[in-house]
C-alpha cells in the first residue's frame, strides 16, 4: 500500500509507527552497483536502456538492454545488471551471457515503486564496465483498486 | 433562421461524429501497452488461454467427458460464440453471460463440480473462448426477448450511485476522453474481456472491473453473477455492437 | 506446474542470432505487501532463469521482487547445428520447472 492509500484508507493508521520497509536510496544503489563491479570505473555509453519515461502502471514496465558486442570467445559482454533507486531493494535482475548468446540483449517486466533513476552496467570480457540510465515517472492511476 | 438552421445542422453532423466515433480503451492505452497485448508472446493472458484450452479437452465429472466431447475443436465451434453473449438462457428464462453459460455447461452437461465465477479455470476457459472471436465483430443476439434486459442495464448504467453519487454515465459518457488523475478515462466498451490488468497482475472478468468501479464511486458493488451484472453487460455489449472483439486484451 | 509459454522462432539459420520469448505463470510475492494483519505477506518470487543449449549455459539471469508477476524474459542465442534447448526457472519454496525444446536449423 502506497502512502497516498493509507491516507485515503484511514486516518488512524498514520498514529501508528509506518510499517514500511526500508526503501532503496541512491546510496544503497551505489552500492549495489559497486558490489557488481567490484569498485572499478564504470563508464557511460555503448550499453543501451530502453524503458519509456512515462508509465501508466508501475506493476509491469517493459524494459530492455542491449549491448552491440561481436560475442566472440575473445570479446564479449559477461553481464548486465539492473539497478534502481527508489524500490525497496536497488537489485532489479542481473544477466549472464556467453558467445553462445548471439548478443547481449535482454527484455523483462518490473515493477517500479514510484518515479526514479534505473541504471544499467554492462560488464565486458576486458575488464571494463560501460552504463546506461534512464529517468521514469510513474503516473497514478485513479481508480486503484485493491 | 438560416443561421438556426445551420447550427442545428452542424450539430446533427457533430453528434453523428461523435456516435460514429467510439473507442476501444486500447486506442487510448501507452505503446507499451498495446505492444504487450498485440504480440501473443508477449500477453501475459496468453498464459491463461493456454490453460483454457488445457480445461477444453480434460475429461471432467462421472460420465469424463470434455468441452471438446460435445463441441470438438474450439477453434471451429467456438468461432463467434463470445461475439454474442450476454444471450437468452431459453432453460431458465433469462438472459445469461458467457461465463455463466461455461459454468452451466460444466455442471448441467459434464456433470462436474462447479466453477466459481472469478475463479482460474473459469476465467481460462472464457479467454480461450473468446479468443476464438478475436477481430471479429461484438454481434448482440437480436432477440426481442433481451430487450427489457438491455434496458435495465442501460438504467443501471444512467442511475447515480454511492458516496460519490456518480453514474456510469457521468463518467464514460459525459467525459470520456478527459483525464482522472494520470488516466484517461475510457468509453468502457468491454471489447476485451477477459483481460489482463496491469493493477490486477492477472487475468479478471468485466464483472471484476464492474466492482471496482463501483467500489471506486464508494457504492455497494453488485455481486459476481447477480442479474444487475447481466443486464448491464448487456447494455454494454449493445453500446459496443460492431466494434472489434479483442480477447484477450491487456490494459493499464 | 506453471503454465509456460516459450516463442522459438520457426526459421533458424546456423550462425544467426535469434531471440526467444518466455512467458511463466507466477505471482512474484515481493514480500513487502502487508497481508492485512499488520504482518507481511512471505516473498514468494522466482530468484533464477537459465537457458542452457546441448547441456551449455547460453544465458542466465538472476530476478529481484522488482520482476514483475506472470515473468516475461527475452533472451537471445546463436547456433550451429539443430539441438535441445532445456529452460529452467527456480524460487522460492523450492520452486524448480524445467522446460525442454528442439531448436531445428534449417
Amino acid at each position: 500500500m502506497t502512502p497516498r492509500r493509507l491516507i485515503l484508507a484511514s486516518p488512524a493508521l498514520l498514529l501508528l509507527p509506518p510499517p514500511q520497509p526500508a526503501r532503496a536510496s541512491a546510496e544503497a544503489m551505489a552500492a549495489a552497483l559497486r558490489a557488481f563491479t567490484g569498485g572499478a570505473a564504470v563508464t557511460h555509453g555503448r550499453v543501451t536502456l530502453d524503458i519509456s519515461p512515462l508509465v501508466e502502471n508501475g506493476n509491469t514496465v517493459p524494459l530492455s538492454v542491449i549491448m552491440p558486442s561481436p560475442m566472440t570467445q575473445a570479446e564479449h559482454v559477461r553481464a548486465i545488471a539492473i539497478f534502481n533507486e527508489r524500490n525497496p531493494q536497488p537489485h532489479v535482475v542481473s544477466a549472464r551471457f556467453s558467445p553462445h548468446s548471439g548478443q547481449a540483449m535482454l527484455a523483462t517486466n518490473i515493477r517500479l515503486a514510484t518515479s526514479q533513476t534505473i541504471v544499467a552496467v554492462a560488464a565486458l570480457s576486458d575488464g571494463s564496465f560501460w552504463s546506461d540510465s534512464a529517468q521514469v515517472i510513474v503516473t497514478l492511476a485513479a481508480c486503484l483498486e485493491g | 433562421m438560416r443561421h438556426v438552421l445551420a447550427l442545428l445542422l452542424a450539430l446533427q453532423c457533430l453528434t453523428a461524429a461523435l456516435a460514429q466515433e467510439r473507442r476501444s480503451g486500447f486506442d487510448d492505452m501507452a505503446r507499451e501497452t498495446q505492444a504487450m497485448q498485440r504480440e501473443d508472446a508477449a500477453n501475459p493472458a496468453m498464459l491463461w488461454v493456454d490453460e483454457g484450452a488445457a480445461i477444453w479437452s480434460r475429461p471432467a465429472g462421472a460420465q469424463g467427458l470434455s468441452c471438446a466431447n460435445c463441441h470438438g475443436a474450439a477453434e471451429a465451434s467456438m468461432a463467434g460464440i463470445a461475439a454474442r453473449y450476454p444471450a437468452w438462457d431459453e432453460g431458465r428464462f433469462t438472459a445469461i453471460d458467457l461465463a455463466g453459460r461455461i459454468a452451466q455447461c460444466r455442471e448441467q452437461r459434464q456433470h462436474a463440480p462447479a466453477l466459481a465465477r472469478e475463479s482460474e479455470g473459469l476465467l481460462a476457459l472464457a479467454a480461450f473462448i473468446g479468443l476464438q472471436s478475436r477481430a471479429m465483430p461484438l454481434a448482440p443476439p437480436a432477440d426481442g426477448r433481451l430487450q427489457a434486459t438491455r434496458a435495465w442495464g442501460e438504467a443501471l448504467y444512467r442511475q447515480r450511485r454511492g458516496q460519490l453519487d456518480l453514474s456510469c454515465a457521468q463518467c464514460h459518457d459525459d467525459n470520456a476522453g478527459r483525464r482522472l488523475a494520470g488516466s484517461t478515462i475510457p468509453q468502457a466498451h468491454p471489447t476485451a474481456y477477459p483481460l489482463y490488468r496491469l493493477e490486477w497482475q492477472g487475468l479478471g472478468s468485466l464483472q471484476r472491473r464492474l466492482r471496482g468501479c463501483m467500489s471506486g464511486v464508494r457504492a455497494e458493488p453488485f455481486a459476481y453473477g447477480a442479474a444487475e451484472m447481466i443486464a448491464i453487460e448487456a447494455w454494454l455489449a449493445q453500446r459496443a455492437a460492431g466494434m472489434a472483439v479483442e480477447t484477450p486484451g491487456v490494459r493499464p | 506446474m506453471a503454465r509456460v509459454l516459450i516463442n522459438i522462432p520457426r526459421q533458424i539459420r546456423a550462425g544467426e542470432t535469434f531471440a526467444i520469448r518466455t512467458l511463466i505463470q507466477h505471482g512474484m510475492e515481493s514480500g513487502y505487501r502487508p497481508d492485512g494483519a499488520g504482518g507481511v505477506l512471505a516473498r514468494d518470487i522466482i530468484t533464477s532463469f537459465t537457458a542452457s543449449f546441448e547441456g551449455e549455459e547460453v544465458f542466465g539471469l538472476e530476478l529481484s521482487p522488482a520482476v514483475a508477476a506472470n515473468p516475461f524474459i527475452t533472451f537471445s542465442m546463436r547456433v550451429q547445428g539443430s539441438g535441445t534447448l532445456r529452460l529452467r526457472w527456480r524460487g522460492d519454496g523450492g520452486f524448480d520447472q524445467s522446460e525442454v525444446r528442439q531448436i531445428i536449423v534449417t
